[in-house]
């Protein structure tokens, strides 16, 4: 695996990670290296914990009671999960693109606006440029330009996604984090989104969990394939490598079925 | 055949309970109304939209107790909804399940207490620390928004909280995942998507303020005059009613219920204010 040389991008290191809800383990030994300005896809059949391994990154597994994580979760070389570590500055470097588009109840404009007003931004001229080069970046300026006031609502699903996409990139984050992000998209919608991440990459690390493997495929630099051996096992990684080396010779038959589309 | 008939006397029956509802309401402002008139057609609204009530010389304005209810209506609003919109807050996103459910058992506890022994408790222990504080005689607008805002508490908790519920959950998660602190997330999201919905609980706990009779007639004073500061005694409509409605005749016993309807007008206007909220946060969902 080769770096890629970036400035700007976040680096992840996973190292030994385990995951517990209460009593239940729900990943176990999880090493990742996330690249800077790549791509990495998460795969795996449903309830195999990559979902949750996503969340480790940004520690939105905090949020859940009962969660607890062992092991070491690295950014730039930093334990993210160390006492005093200052988890509303790694939300603010590592943004996160959820399922189903959550746009706020506001305009789009506010929507896109929120991250850097949370951060004390009240100047609209430099807002109303960190809106427009958002949503420039995100490929959605062209079709909201003139609806800037309107209700985020309004808009069709695959728009609200890259609003939601446009929100985390007016934060200036290092690492975007994407739970599904297609999964409620037509596949027009899809095809956008994709182009978008393609686009992005130059620019930040990018981590993706996806149930289509086809998207993993098509847009991931590395791909890491999660299993659960049988239920109420942790996940675990089974096979972590180059996409192209994933999807043409895989080294674990588990990956090689699961690619084939033979189980999950 | 028999099906049939059994069917039939249910969706009957059935409309005649829905219609006596229906019903009810029509009578009620019809009575009320009949039993004004009188007021309207002899004393006239002029007379009965003034301040002075004074029945042996035939003036039955009512003014002093549309701003006695008013001003203790809003009163303990101003007291009351902060503090319950704080609790469902508290509620719903600070404490642990064991606290909330507790919490919530405890409110509704509250919502139980009859309105007698609020106002008796009110008058016998409230009114006299007031008394003290203040050196004044202790009964009136502030004592009777107090005891209204205790009164008011479980309607806004409960309702509120349901509001703040309702919020989903994904625009949190948004929110927070941005690096908001729970705070920011709270003033930012949750307050302004919850916002009809407060609205509602706000305007029904006014609901229940503005027709509260016997709390407010032990602790507001009683007396027929503007209350001059907080702690002077007045009267509102409905403690007026209270008062007057056993002595009374003719004309003044009209007025009454022309203050009755008033109060009524005054409740209804509410219902269509919330019916008016909630069907814009519809259009806007």
């Amino acid at each position: 695996m080769t770096e890629v040389a970036c400035g700007a991008c976040g680096k992840f290191e996973l190292e030994g990670v385990n995951l517990y809800y209460n009593g239940f383990k729900a990943l176990e030994g999880i090493d990742l290296r996330i690249e800077r300005c790549s791509i990495t896809a998460l795969i795996g059949p449903s309830g195999c914990g990559k979902s949750s391994a996503l969340r480790c990154l940004n520690r939105m597994n905090d949020l859940i009671p009962g969660a607890r994580v062992e092991g070491l979760v690295s950014l730039d070389g930093e334990d993210v999960y160390q006492r005093g570590y200052d988890v509303v500055e790694l939300r603010k470097r590592v943004g996160m693109v959820f399922q189903k588009p959550n746009p706020f109840p506001k305009s789009v404009y506010e929507n896109v606006a929120y991250g850097p007003r949370l951060f004390g931004i009240k100047d609209k001229e430099t807002l109303d440029d960190i809106v427009e080069s958002s949503l420039v970046s995100a490929a959605l300026w062209d079709e909201v330009k003139g609806k800037l006031k309107s209700s985020a609502l309004a808009l069709s699903g695959g728009q609200q996604q890259r609003l939601c996409i446009a929100r985390v990139l007016a934060v200036q984050p290092e690492v975007i984090l994407l739970d599904e992000p297609c999964s409620a998209l037509d596949p027009i919608a899809t095809q956008r989104i994709e182009d978008l991440l393609v686009e992005l990459k130059s620019r930040y690390t990018i981590v993706i969990v996806t149930h289509n493997m086809q998207q993993a495929a098509r847009v991931s630099d590395y791909t890491a394939f999660f299993m659960i051996e049988q239920q109420g096992d942790p996940g675990r990684v089974i096979e972590y490598d180059t996409t192209n080396a994933i999807f043409t010779n895989p080294k674990d038959e588990r990956t090689e079925r699961y690619i084939t589309g033979r189980f999950g | 055949m028999q099906g049939i008939d059994r069917e039939w006397i249910v969706r009957k029956t059935l409309f005649v309970m829905a219609m006596m509802a229906v019903l009810g309401v029509l009578l009620i402002v019809f009575f009320v109304a009949r039993e004004a008139m009188p007021a309207f057609t002899q004393a006239g609204p002029a007379n009965l939209f003034s301040s002075a009530w004074d029945p042996a010389g035939g003036r039955y304005g009512m003014l002093i107790f549309i701003t006695g209810t008013l001003t203790t209506t809003v009163g303990g609003l101003l007291l009351g909804a902060p503090l319950a919109i704080g609790s469902a807050l508290f509620l719903t996103q600070m404490a642990p399940r064991r606290v909330r459910s507790f919490f919530t058992r405890v409110v509704e506890l509250l919502a139980g207490v009859p309105s007698i022994v609020l106002g008796w408790l009110g008058f016998t222990v409230m009114v006299p620390w007031i008394r003290e504080a203040t050196g004044s005689p202790g009964t009136g607008i502030l004592a009777a928004s107090i005891i209204l805002a205790i009164m008011v508490l479980p309607t806004i908790t409960a309702i509120s909280k349901d509001a703040l519920e309702a919020v989903p959950r994904s625009y949190l998660d948004a929110s927070l995942a941005m690096g908001a602190t729970r705070w920011q997330t709270v003033r930012r999201v949750l307050i302004p998507s919850a916002k009809p919905g407060l609205l509602v609980a706000v305007i029904l706990g006014m609901g229940r303020a503005i027709g509260e009779t016997m709390a407010v007639a032990l602790v507001i004073g009683p007396a027929t005059a503007y209350p001059t500061s907080l702690t002077s005694p007045t009267h509102t409509l409905t403690t007026k009613i209270l008062m007057e409605m056993g002595e009374s005749t003719g004309v003044q016993r009209s007025a009454l219920f022309a203050m009755g309807l008033v109060l009524l007008l005054l409740s209804m206007a509410l219902i269509v204010l919330v019916r008016a909220v909630t069907r814009e946060r519809r259009e806007a969902a």
